[in-house]
């Protein structure tokens, strides 16, 4: 008898959602930061859902790589993570080495000046990469002017590299067995002397403006309204979604390679692992964009402490490359991963004796935490969307590979 | 409603009174000089329509040059902030950069979305164009320099700037885009959101001047700047800092850009648009943006009155412009430093903050009107010396959470 | 622990779907699991308490050569909490790539399978998305089979340069 009730079927029902819209995302955005597509599905401005579709920049290096000399595909790596190529050429390099190092019947070193050199051009290249981070991320959340900021001292950075190995980008600088000679540093020369006092030079204006920089953005008001308590990745999930890296350690997972298991010489220098947690009282939430953006600011400090360190012993004496006649690792495989600017960068090779590797993966840090956009991104709004991609710091180059 | 037909802006176009000053200048400048055959049959009323068209085009060309200048500043006060140096090539300094630009903007193909509403997309940057050029009709220059005084100058200027909040969804809506419409539904959210603070700073200024004239609100604050309206109660004085950063919302600049959020919408609501009528959007922005800042200056820092009582160089004109450019260059600092709200943010800011304390103050500028009946040095000085407390306090209180700084995050181990 | 007792752990658990422990390559020493158990092995690796490996590194496909009558997966599996690495391998026939999933225990394992389906082809039981990833919905065949010839044309544009 509905009838007799009237005022219960004038309830107006409140339906607070409305049509749906489909926005692509990408692959051409200001902030994608490379070619990513999102699929949003968008009510108003609440983003449904937002499905990733990846593979705009892949450049087959998997495929090119069966077909390539060990020492031909260190190029390749150099456009994985292009923002950060010298610890993609490592990355690799180290894997290559594990296996050569492994053949018994060889007697194969990388030499002590070479691992030093490698250590401090790719501490000075987490440096530019994070850099790079922190000014886009910058300009992400509506900031233009860190962005310059940032590359003004890159650019400091950049030329260093360019000193080492002649190119800005690529540098294909870090060899199997060693470091490229292609500008030839004899040890004690006044070359080397003016590029270990250039990089000093460089330290002591930089590290006063981490702390500018952290004035200027990290406690902004603004700023921290955006990413803090936004898109929060639990340390369960970061590790179930193989975020490695500053997205491991923003949700709060004390795990640094460098450190825990100590490649090259790592273990010889002594630096801190910027691990996030809670601060109540800013209103950062463990493992949202803020966590992860802070370790990487972070991070740059351990840098120039490890870099100083380098700089304060010295460069060793000796060769810069190991006396190696061709690269022909045995019949074996190896998965190497080391600790690159974005996360673990892992290296899978399968060799069968010949000079060429059978098969080549790339395991880029990249592409496993994109794999929690998804998920991260529910509910939140289309800004936030911007917010999440440059807080997991992704480089297109490395996820489609 | 007498006094609205006989005293305002309908006097201006009045000719059977003859009292008109373009009637005047044709009576007392023109029609002596021409030949003593013609005198008789000059027509009146057509040289007095004459006069005030060619006064008009004096005007519509000179204000467009405001944005060509401001956008020069825009880049090279931006240049300064991140160390650059901005344009260097054209022109001595790059003073010409922007004349090239709209040259070069000019002779850009003008696309149209085929899928498009065609009049609607060619018709909205006219709209915006046109009135956030009307705007600058009642804006008192300097003493004497205005287009036209009308007595509701200020809601005149509040009704014309709405018109905007239009031809932005006529825009986002034509181009057939997505990131268009987003933008477009954003700005017309805001805008017509940040409208009601606005409105209500304005009002306690009006309140305490008792008119809606513009050249009466700035006759008002003429004697010296302890007159003028921002000190004149601590309720005005914080009226000044919500018309302030409302009106920052007002023309989509950052903190409040996100209508052409470039990083999140791509361009908003003139993604879809390109060579002229691009130039169209962005020539209005910073006329917006002059216009905003001359309200504010108008409103509560003495208009073209100098800090001294009876300095009135030019006309006040310069006086003007510098305090003018002033707020400009503030708004440009907040541009280059600040990132950029979300929309929530945004709203809870305007809906949580501005509106109630907006309230909060016409109250309080109402009380303050009946304890104070006139403006006198008690008043002034008892407004002023609660500003003072008042800033003092607010810095004792906001400089902790200011200061706050998040210390590096190191593991244990 | 170390693979060796890892291995043994998989045996005393699993007996015959735990095919063998490939030491006599050099590098990295892997078991080899039959296709059918990954995902059960896979769990129960996941979840037991002394080995709690809690992060998958990598999954890939792996075609040795032509000749080869299977592709494998290989799994690079790490905990962080026990500090040590395992790797498995599980061989499917190249006629019938099919193997279960691991994406409901790995949350990586999602992209990385579309990859390896993407790549080689191979199908992987249960889940929920297997679409291609890096290339192109309408790309035709697998890339990196070793057997694989690239299509003479694309949507017009000619493939070999």
């Amino acid at each position: 008898m509905e009838s007799t009730q009237p005022t219960e079927s004038k309830i107006i029902e409140l339906k607070p959602f409305t049509d749906e819209m489909i926005v692509n995302m990408g692959p051409q955005h200001p902030s994608t930061h490379g070619v990513l597509r999102l699929e949003l599905r968008l009510d108003g401005e609440i983003v449904r859902e937002a499905i990733p579709h990846i593979g705009y920049l892949h450049r087959c290096f998997e495929k090119h790589s069966e077909n390539l000399s060990y020492p031909q595909i260190i190029p390749f790596t150099d456009r994985m993570d292009y923002v950060a190529a010298m610890n993609q050429n490592w990355g690799f390099c180290l894997a290559v080495e594990k296996l050569l190092e492994a053949d018994e019947t060889k007697d194969f070193a990388v030499p002590e000046r070479a691992e030093y050199l490698r250590v401090l051009i790719c501490e000075l290249n987490r440096i530019a990469s994070h850099l790079l981070s922190f000014g886009t991320y910058g300009m992400d959340i509506g900031a233009f002017t860190p962005f310059l900021y940032a590359f003004r001292d890159r650019e400091r950075l950049l030329l260093l590299f360019e000193k080492v190995c002649g190119a800005r980008l690529t540098y294909n600088y870090i060899r199997i067995g060693g470091v490229s000679e292609i500008i030839p540093m004899e040890p004690g020369s006044v070359f080397e002397q003016n590029f270990l006092e250039e990089i000093e030079e460089f330290l002591d204006y930089f590290e006063p403006k981490i702390d500018e920089y952290n004035d200027l953005l990290t406690a902004n008001s603004i700023f921290a309204e955006r990413t803090m308590g936004v898109a929060v990745m639990t340390a369960e999930m970061a590790l179930s979604y193989g975020a490695t890296g500053p997205n491991l350690r923003g949700s709060g997972v004390d795990w640094d390679l460098r450190r825990d298991e100590p490649y090259s010489i790592y273990d010889r220098f002594d630096f801190n692992v910027p691990v996030s947690k809670d601060i109540p009282e800013l209103g950062a939430v463990l493992g949202d964009c803020w966590s992860r953006y802070k370790v990487r600011m972070d991070e740059m400090k351990e840098s120039v402490k490890i870099v100083r360190q380098i700089l304060a012993e010295g460069l060793p004496d000796g060769p810069v490359m190991a006396d190696l006649k061709a690269v022909r690792p045995p019949k074996g495989e190896i998965y190497f991963r080391s600790e690159a600017p974005r996360g673990e960068l892992g290296f899978y090779i399968v060799s069968d004796g010949t000079p060429k590797p059978v098969r080549v993966k790339g395991r880029s840090p990249c592409f496993s935490a994109l794999s929690a956009m998804q998920e991260l991104s529910r509910g939140l709004m289309v800004a936030d969307i911007i917010a999440i991609i440059g807080s997991i710091d992704i480089v297109m180059g490395e996820v489609d590979r | 409603m007498s006094d609205f037909s006989s005293d305002g802006f309908f006097q201006n176009i009045n000719l059977q009174d003859g009292t008109n000053w373009a009637t005047d200048f044709v009576q007392d400048v023109i029609i002596p000089r021409l030949p003593e055959a013609a005198v008789g049959h000059f027509p009146v009323e057509l040289g007095t329509v004459l006069v005030m068209i060619g006064c008009a085009g004096i005007f519509v060309a000179l204000v467009p040059l405001l944005p060509l200048v401001l956008v020069l500043a825009e880049r090279k006060v931006s240049a300064r902030f991140q160390n650059r140096t901005g344009p260097m090539r054209v022109g001595p300094w790059g003073t010409l950069q922007t004349l090239a630009d709209g040259v070069k903007l000019l002779f850009k193909e003008d696309f149209i979305p085929p899928q498009g509403d065609k009049v609607l997309f060619l018709l909205a940057p006219y709209i915006i164009f046109a009135s956030s050029f009307a705007v600058f009709a009642a804006i008192p220059f300097g003493q004497s320099i205005l287009v036209s005084d009308f007595n509701i100058g200020i809601f005149y200027i509040m009704a014309i700037s709405s018109v905007i909040v239009m031809g932005v969804i006529m825009a986002g809506w034509s181009s057939n885009s997505k990131w268009s419409l987003l933008g477009a539904l954003r700005s017309a959210a805001q805008i017509v959101s940040y409208e009601i603070p606005l409105g209500l700073s304005i009002l306690t200024v009006v309140m305490l001047v008792e008119s809606l004239s513009m050249s009466q609100i700035v006759d008002s604050q003429s004697n010296g700047i302890f007159t003028w309206l921002i000190f004149r109660s601590p309720f005005t004085f914080i009226a000044f800092f919500i018309f302030f950063i409302s009106s920052i919302a007002e023309v989509n600049r950052t903190p409040f850009d996100l209508p052409e959020a470039e990083s999140e919408i791509v361009a908003g609501f003139h993604t879809e648009y390109s060579g002229m009528r691009f130039a169209l959007f962005f020539i209005a922005e910073y006329a917006n943006m002059f216009a905003v800042s001359a309200i504010a200056v108008t409103l509560f820092l003495g208009g073209w009155e100098g800090v001294l009582p009876g300095y009135d160089f030019l006309g006040g004109l310069p006086g003007f412009v510098i305090k003018t450019l002033g707020l400009v260059f503030l708004m440009m600092w907040l541009r280059w430093t600040l990132p950029r709200l979300r929309v929530d943010q945004l709203m809870n800011l305007c809906w949580k903050y501005f509106i109630p304390i907006s309230f909060f103050n016409i109250l309080g500028t109402g009380v303050w009107g009946l304890i104070f009946q006139q403006d006198d040095v008690w008043s002034i000085g008892i407004s002023c010396a609660i500003i003072y407390v008042g800033l003092i306090s607010a810095y004792a209180f906001a400089g902790k959470t200011l200061a706050r700084k998040p210390e590096p995050q190191v593991s244990s181990a | 622990m170390n693979p060796e007792e890892i291995y043994n752990t998989l045996v005393n658990k699993f007996g015959e779907s735990v095919l063998s422990f490939d030491t006599e390559l050099v590098g990295d020493t892997s078991i080899h699991i039959a296709s059918t158990a990954i995902a059960d092995v896979c769990q129960f690796l996941a979840e037991t308490d002394t080995l709690l490996f809690d992060s998958l590194m990598c999954l890939s496909g792996l075609d040795l050569s032509t000749k080869d009558e299977e592709f494998s997966v290989v799994y690079h599996l790490h905990s962080i909490r026990h500090r040590h690495n395992v790797v498995l391998k599980a061989s499917v026939p190249k006629t019938d790539a099919h193997l279960p999933t691991v994406s409901h225990i790995w949350k990586t394992a999602d992209w990385h399978e579309r990859e390896a389906y993407d790549l080689y082809g191979i199908f992987f039981e249960g889940h929920t998305d297997l679409r291609r990833i890096l290339l192109p919905d309408d790309w035709e065949g697998y890339p990196l089979r070793k057997d694989y010839q690239e299509p003479d044309f694309y949507r017009g544009m000619r493939v070999p340069y």
